[in-house]
């Protein structure tokens, strides 16, 4: 198994620099070095001169990927492609285009986005599941349609909906939870109830009915039929077997997202004003601070990469059969 | 008037796509497992419901994709050519012209006959007083005391009428329909209709077609006279913004797919056939675009979109042609960030297709790579490739809200149910609520997306083969 | 066996979770008479103001910090010699930190001193005395600290000292000293520091050249010692030197009478060395310890929390000088309240906490439930709180009223404008033959007059505007008022007020122009004019749409070349667009500020100075070179005048609007003065804290039935499950 994922993590070296060699062309594509330097200056008194001082102070006079001027390596080595792309392999993120230290704000941001997306993320597993169990056991009843029926009623309406809806209502109308922000210790149970109850019914529809259909999916299975026939209560044969049994299906979907909730959620976070990395990438998306959405991408690829070997060991812990080779 | 008819490039893809569905749907005709699968999605009401409530968006699509630009009125005697508006307008413009050009100064509720907000105002007599200002169109042939229900009684009288006569003529038509394919008596047909006793569920869509019959007669009858559903910031009727947004949304929502179709298709299935160095250069591209947050992989692409964009204003002759523009490099983007998973879908599939007996038969035959993959592979996969494209439309149409969120949506001057909400959306923050404009885009918004994913999940039941049973 | 016990011992895990978020939030929302109280329990009554800010603050460093939202902060912890009197208006300058106002004298080419600068021409060089108040003591700060032997206790850290630090606060021990004058020299030099890029570098060192040369040589030395503290003491500024321990000197190029203005800005403010010393230690940076996060300061207060993505505190300064409340003001003040606290020691508030708000509705519904003591209305999403007549006059709207919120507006000294490209060839011609150029002024002219900027502000402003007639913004010198100010060309004085010529004036314009009807007279092509826009702001969908109605009506066909920020400063910058809108907020206030907007050598295609329109008329540029250095007066005011109607002829701007400060703030906020020059005026406010507690509590009971609601259907639901779980458990059990 450890040969296995060293090699995975191997394999991820070139998917990686794929990306960063994406995002850059993109980037740099997009904003010239001169556009963030004229935008990190402002547009007051912002002369040429002073738009030449600041790239230089911050490494972005370097030509993209090849430097003519030096020589050997460092004609590859001094460009802006190693060192404001390739840098990052090292978990070296320098800094945002306004002088931030981007791996220290990351630390700072990634424990409010996991208070949000934590307990969202379990809650709304319970919930879907418990549901899509209890639709199951109905199945082919009333209770069953008109349950699939509001499901799709319910992913059918925009999550914007959900969150300025709630907000209207919880904390305005009822004046139950604080509207938004955010505290430490105690107090956050109250900033976070609302998101998180949010999150939770924004994702119960969708989650619900594609448990849904993975259980059903197993339960026209023998091994169904044979525990019935050993007398098992319908009840048990759920929560016994076909939910043990649907754990790969639900794992595949499941386990690869959770090395990525610290990156949290760019709505909610900007809604409720919850200082996390989903508020910093949305920032920095509306800033164009092209350092800190590089780094969030270069996160983001790693966490999907780690999410996609989490869940294959995740497939050996629940089946023993599974073997990774 | 003249017209100088203006053909966008998202009216051409939309005019193709039509097009490539009469093709499938002839197709699928002739192909009798498909025909088989068509006619279990038939069988259910609800699928077949929201197929007409699609088809009824769909029409609104369609009038709204057929764009022109208007003459200008001649100059006297000075004029030697023809000289066109720069506002281009579209069949959906010239139909509901009423709404488009009686706007209000600001807010006003639905059906309301003053603004939403007080303003002073000089009397006659030279005082001032602060009052709710009349509408300049919205129920002004009603006097000042007048009370509107009669009014809207009156108005309203005729349209029962108009819906059931548009929904008898279609039972008739239908009516026959069955007599003659069923070989049975034509009331036989009728009444079999009614109980809802037929092969397709002609009742359901009867019902629809009855209620949206319904509907448009009362927006016939009162959008003309009253702000149905309101006005907005700038006095714009939210009807009209409302059916505006339905193209845009129904754009995004087939044309992402259309764009992405060719090559998910092509490299999905060249990747499972072939194998060897095709199938690692194929899973490497995707894996390093699934590999980047899909947000952050949008933000980036259309901001250089937009550059691009306007680098090179002399492209466009007209702001529409700009906004035509970006959509269409919308579609393009979240095609990109959404093909992937298609591909590797497909590329499974070819997997296991490649293994088996009729393939390995035509090969051993001697006949061409390409035949195979057109005559073998391409067809049995076409059930994913279907049951992928009714399932994205309705998150792409959601997707495009949140992206207008974030700022990297379609064009600001395109009309979008993501421009709607973002404008709308700190008004419930007033006292008292502006709800229209949220309400407005929330019904016409799940109205649409519910419709498909119903109609999803019954082509998604019909065409599995693992769910078929 | 051991994978079950796992996986129930983490059910039992989440059932916990989810058991204790659900009861703390019951039981907070059940107890607490207002739940939605967003701040601890433990601050409730207390003397603490609490605002909110939408925009990360980039810099704090007072060299760098330029931006309005930073203001906010830095000026209630950084005290510059000279500050704008509270109260008075028009806009007075009143010592700050200085013993008096500073004295200048004038001297010619050959050294000899002037009586006065009433021949500009013959001054070579000012001179600024400043002398400060002496005993003013820093707040307290590590960097000041010693030791036992008196030595400087944290100058000498090392990585292994700065565990566990993340703030100045976290140090153990603090000193202070007095202010001297070489702290505000340190200062001035710290202008010239290139690590720094201070955004007024450039034009400051027009009139004291001595920072190139500072510039040069630090550059020199920080290529030499490229991490290390650069002792500025160590390198002389010409133009600048120490008269005694409380007194300095700066001389100036030339006459340049606005420097007072910038006397009154941080850029001015003290820094003492030790400070930069000590923050320029290895590791600093790298917990975001720099004077950019944590500005030193003599203010009323400082700060003592600095999370930009959540909140900001600013604590009261213990070492604050004694100061006290003014008892002069403009008129008026004393009948609204303002003069009650004439005399009494400032601060007032102890504490001042912002949170970040990125939302509106938030941000709104915040302060309607009364958790902001005061919000500013700036976005337009604020419209609902004020109503506006027909005559542009505002009131609060009646249920704000009830609640006791008060409105304060104040003109800003800010001008916005529609700008023409003087080098287009359609709408500027501004180098085309005579003919060319008169018709693209004409149309210039009945565009001015065409776009009802009234309509505008009412509609998108909510009257948080007044419609300009000029650059220079009411309130400014310069700036007429009534019947005399109007810009004739656009408006006619009727019926005691300024009322806009209407269409038919701009149709007839248009059609002197050579496009009646909005067709080339000639050839009948149509007229189409561009704007020029990022998607935001003035270029949002509503506000083109509107402009799009206001075009057609003049029978033009208007297209919007809309784009982002980047290009749109790219457009902006060659020279490429044509009609863009465009603000300037003032520096300070001086018609200087805002007329050199239009000055011929401030181009921007090709300069990057500030004139966007590229415009330039000799005749204006003369003009301006006079009046920019005349104290003011009849005779600026004749100068001024005469440069008004140049433009107003030329019109290459259309004057749009001057933004109207609007801020609401509840009843329990007492002193509260708007003026957008004053900003370090939370030194001067004052909160009821009881009145706010009372109204708190009443306008936040909790509706409680949903929770109950909740509750019951919680058990109903979840109460069969766990008996189910219960049986199963014990089934498997007896199974296994």
């Amino acid at each position: 198994m450890l040969a296995y994922i060293v090699r995975r993590l191997l394999y991820a070296i070139p998917i990686l620099l794929g990306v960063n060699l994406f995002t850059f062309v993109l980037f740099f594509g997009v904003n010239s070095p001169d556009d963030i330097a004229r935008m990190q200056l402002g547009a007051k008194y912002a002369s040429a001169e002073a738009i030449a001082r600041w790239k230089t102070e911050r490494g972005y006079d370097k030509p993209m990927f090849y430097n003519p001027a030096q020589n050997g390596v460092a004609k590859v080595a001094d460009t802006l492609f190693v060192d404001k792309s390739l840098r990052m392999f090292t978990f070296d993120f320098g800094r945002a285009d306004d002088g931030h230290d981007i791996a220290r704000e990351i630390r700072l941001r990634m424990g409010p986005s996991l208070a949000v997306a934590l307990p969202t993320f379990l809650l709304s597993l319970t919930a879907a599941i418990v549901l899509a169990l209890l639709l199951v056991f109905f199945r082919a009843t009333a209770l069953d349609f008109w349950g699939v029926v509001i499901c799709v009623a319910m992913m059918s309406i925009s999550s914007m909906f959900y969150i300025i809806g709630g907000q209207w209502l919880v904390s305005k109308m009822w004046a139950l939870v604080p509207i938004s922000g955010y505290a430490g210790g105690l107090d956050m149970a109250r900033f976070l109830g609302l998101p998180v109850l949010i999150g939770v019914v924004a994702g119960l529809g969708s989650s619900t009915r594609w448990y849904r259909t993975i259980f059903l999916e197993e339960i026209s299975r023998d091994y169904v039929r044979t525990a019935r026939a050993k007398g098992l209560s319908e009840l048990a044969v759920l929560f016994r077997h076909v939910l043990k049994n649907a754990l790969i299906p639900i794992l595949t979907g499941v386990v690869v997202v959770i090395p990525s909730l610290f990156l949290g959620s760019l709505l909610m976070e900007s809604f409720f004003a919850v200082p996390g990395l989903g508020s910093y990438t949305i920032d920095a998306i509306r800033g164009q601070d092209f350092a800190v959405v590089r780094s969030m991408v270069f996160i983001g690829s790693v966490m999907y990469i780690v999410g996609l070997v989490l869940t294959d060991i995740s497939y050996t812990v629940v089946d023993p059969r599974v073997r990774l080779g | 008037m003249t017209i100088l008819p203006v053909l966008l490039p998202t009216d051409a893809l939309v005019f193709v796509l039509m097009l490539a569905a009469v093709a499938v749907a002839v197709q699928a005709a002739r192909h009798a497992p498909s025909r088989e699968a068509w006619r279990r999605v038939g069988q259910r009401p609800v699928a077949m419901a929201s197929a007409t409530i699609l088809l009824v968006f769909a029409a609104i699509g369609f009038l709204d994709s057929l764009h022109y630009r208007e003459q200008l009125p001649g100059q006297g005697e000075a004029t030697q050519k023809a000289v066109y508006s720069s506002e281009v307008l579209s069949a959906l413009d010239a139909v509901l012209t009423p709404l488009r050009v009686q706007t209000e100064k600001t807010y006003s509720a639905p059906f309301a006959r003053e603004l939403f907000q007080r303003e002073t105002v000089e009397q006659p007599d030279g005082g001032q007083a602060r009052i709710y200002p009349r509408l300049v169109y919205g129920a002004a042939h009603l006097q000042a005391d007048e009370a509107m229900w009669p009014d809207l009684l009156h108005r309203l009288a005729w349209t029962p009428l108009a819906a059931l006569l548009m929904a008898g003529a279609l039972l008739l038509a239908l009516a026959g329909h069955v007599a003659y394919h069923g070989r049975m008596p034509f009331s036989v047909a009728l009444r079999r209709i009614v109980s809802g006793q037929t092969a397709l569920a002609w009742r359901a869509v009867l019902l629809v077609v009855f209620l949206a019959a319904l509907l448009i007669a009362a927006g016939v009858a009162l959008a003309p006279h009253y702000h149905v559903l309101g006005t907005d910031k700038v006095g714009q009727d939210v009807l009209y913004l409302s059916l505006k947004s339905i193209r845009t949304g129904l754009v995004i929502g087939t044309l992402t797919t259309l764009i992405m179709l060719p090559f998910a298709v092509a490299l999905g299935i060249a990747a499972g056939y072939l194998g060897g160095w095709v199938d690692d250069a194929i899973q490497y591209v995707y894996t390093v675009l699934n590999s980047i947050p899909s947000v952050l992989l949008i933000a980036a692409s259309v901001l250089m979109m937009q550059v691009m964009i306007d680098s090179h204003s002399n492209w466009f002759d007209t702001a529409a042609q700009r906004a035509d523009a970006r959509l269409l490099a919308l579609c393009a983007i979240l095609g990109i960030t959404s093909w992937t998973g298609l591909c590797r879908l497909l590329r499974g599939e070819t997997l296991k297709l490649r293994e088996l007996d009729y393939v390995q038969a035509a090969r051993a035959f001697g006949a061409s790579t390409a035949a195979i993959l057109r005559r073998h592979v391409l067809p049995n996969v076409m059930h994913i490739v279907l049951i992928t494209v009714v399932l994205d439309f309705s998150s792409l149409v959601l997707a495009e809200a949140v992206l207008s969120y974030v700022g990297i949506g379609v064009d600001p001057t395109t009309i979008s149910f993501g421009t709607m909400i973002n404008m709308a959306r700190a008004e419930l923050a007033r006292e008292p609520v502006v709800w229209w404009s949220l309400a407005a885009a929330f019904v016409f918004m799940l109205v649409l997306v519910l419709a498909a994913n119903l109609l999803a999940d019954a082509v998604r039941d019909a065409f599995d083969p693992r769910r078929a049973r | 066996m051991f994978r079950r016990a796992l996986s129930r011992i983490s059910c039992r895990h989440v059932a916990a979770r989810v058991r204790f978020f659900a009861c703390a939030a019951l039981l907070v929302a059940a107890c607490d008479p207002t739940p939605n109280d967003p701040y601890p329990a433990s601050e409730r009554g207390q003397n603490i103001l609490y605002s909110a800010f939408t925009e990360r603050p980039k810099h704090l460093d007072p060299v760098q910090s330029f931006v309005e939202d930073e203001a906010t902060f830095l000026y209630q912890i950084v005290e510059p010699p000279l500050q704008y009197h509270y109260l008075k208006r028009p806009y007075a300058l009143a010592p700050g930190v200085a013993a008096r106002m500073p004295t200048v004298r004038y001297f010619d080419a050959a050294g000899r001193e002037l009586k006065d600068a009433s021949a500009p021409e013959k001054v070579a060089k000012s001179v600024v005395e400043i002398a400060i108040r002496p005993g003013v003591r820093w707040q307290p700060h590590p960097a000041f600290a010693r030791d036992e032997n008196g030595a400087p206790r944290y100058f000498a850290l090392t990585a292994a000292d700065l565990e566990d630090i993340y703030s100045p606060w976290d140090f153990r021990h603090f000193g202070s000293r007095e202010l001297v004058a070489n702290d505000f020299i340190y200062e001035i030099k710290r202008l010239a520091n290139p690590r720094l890029h201070s955004p007024i570098f450039e034009l400051m060192a027009e009139y004291l050249p001595g920072l190139k040369t500072l510039y040069a040589q630090l550059t020199e030395e920080a290529k030499k010692r490229p991490d290390e503290w650069m002792n500025l003491d160590a390198f002389p500024l010409d133009g600048v030197e120490e008269v005694d321990r409380h007194t300095y000197r700066i001389t100036l190029k030339g006459l340049y009478p606005q420097f007072l203005y910038w006397l009154s800005m941080p850029f001015f403010g003290p820094m003492p060395p030790e400070v930069d010393r000590f923050y320029s230690q290895p590791g600093m940076a790298e917990r975001n310890l720099s004077i950019d996060a944590w500005p030193p300061g003599t203010g009323p207060y400082m700060l003592v929390e600095n999370n930009p993505n959540a909140r900001m505190t600013m604590a009261k300064n213990p070492n604050f000088h004694p100061d006290t409340y003014p008892c002069e003001g403009a008129p008026g003040d004393a009948e609204a309240g303002l003069l009650a606290d004439c005399g009494k020691p400032l601060p007032f508030i102890d504490k001042m906490v912002f949170t970040r708000e990125r939302e509106t509705i938030p941000y709104w519904n915040k302060f309607l439930q009364g958790y902001y003591d005061a919000a500013g209305i700036s976005s337009d999403n604020f419209d609902q709180a004020v109503s506006v007549g027909g005559q542009g006059e505002v009131t609060l709207s009646d249920d704000m009223a009830a609640r006791g919120i008060v409105l304060l507006t104040s003109v800003a000294p800010s001008t916005f404008y529609l700008g023409f490209n003087m080098r287009d060839p359609l709408v500027g011609a501004q180098d085309a033959a005579p003919a060319q150029r008169e018709r693209a002024r004409l149309l210039r002219q009945a565009i001015s007059v065409a776009l009802d900027v009234e309509e505008y502000i009412s509609i998108f402003l909510n009257g948080r505007g007044v419609p300009a007639m000029q650059p220079i913004s009411p309130g400014i010198f310069g700036a007429r008022e009534g019947e005399a100010g109007i810009n004739p060309v656009v408006y006619e004085w009727r019926d005691g007020r300024a009322q806009r010529r209407g269409m038919v004036e701009a149709k007839r314009l248009l059609a002197e122009a050579g496009w009646p009807n909005g067709r080339d007279a000639k050839t009948g092509e149509p007229l189409i004019v561009n704007l020029d826009s990022t998607s935001e702001g003035m270029g949002s969908k509503a506000t083109v749409d509107w402009l799009a109605k206001q075009f057609r009506a003049l029978g033009v066909q208007f297209v919007v070349r809309s784009t982002d920020w980047n290009r749109f400063q790219d457009k902006i910058l060659q020279g490429n667009a044509q009609l863009f809108f465009m603000g300037w907020n003032a520096d300070y206030p001086d018609p200087e500020n805002l007329l050199f907007l239009l000055y011929g050598p401030q181009a921007k295609a090709g300069t990057q100075g500030n004139n966007s329109a590229n415009y330039v008329n000799p005749e204006y540029d003369r003009l301006f070179d006079r009046m920019k250095v005349m104290p003011d007066g009849a005779a600026r005011q004749q100068i001024i005048d005469r440069m008004v109607n140049i433009l107003r002829h030329d019109a290459p701007w259309v004057f749009w609007l001057h933004p109207k400060a609007y801020s609401l703030q509840h009843g329990w906020v007492k002193n509260r003065k708007p003026g957008a020059m004053v900003r370090n005026g939370l030194k001067y406010q004052r909160i009821d804290v009881a009145a706010r507690e009372q109204a708190r509590r009443e306008w936040n009971r909790p509706v409680r039935w949903p929770l109950v609601l909740a509750a019951v259907a919680l058990v109903i639901f979840v109460f069969p499950a766990i008996r189910f779980w219960r049986r199963h458990e014990s089934a498997t059990a007896r199974d296994a």
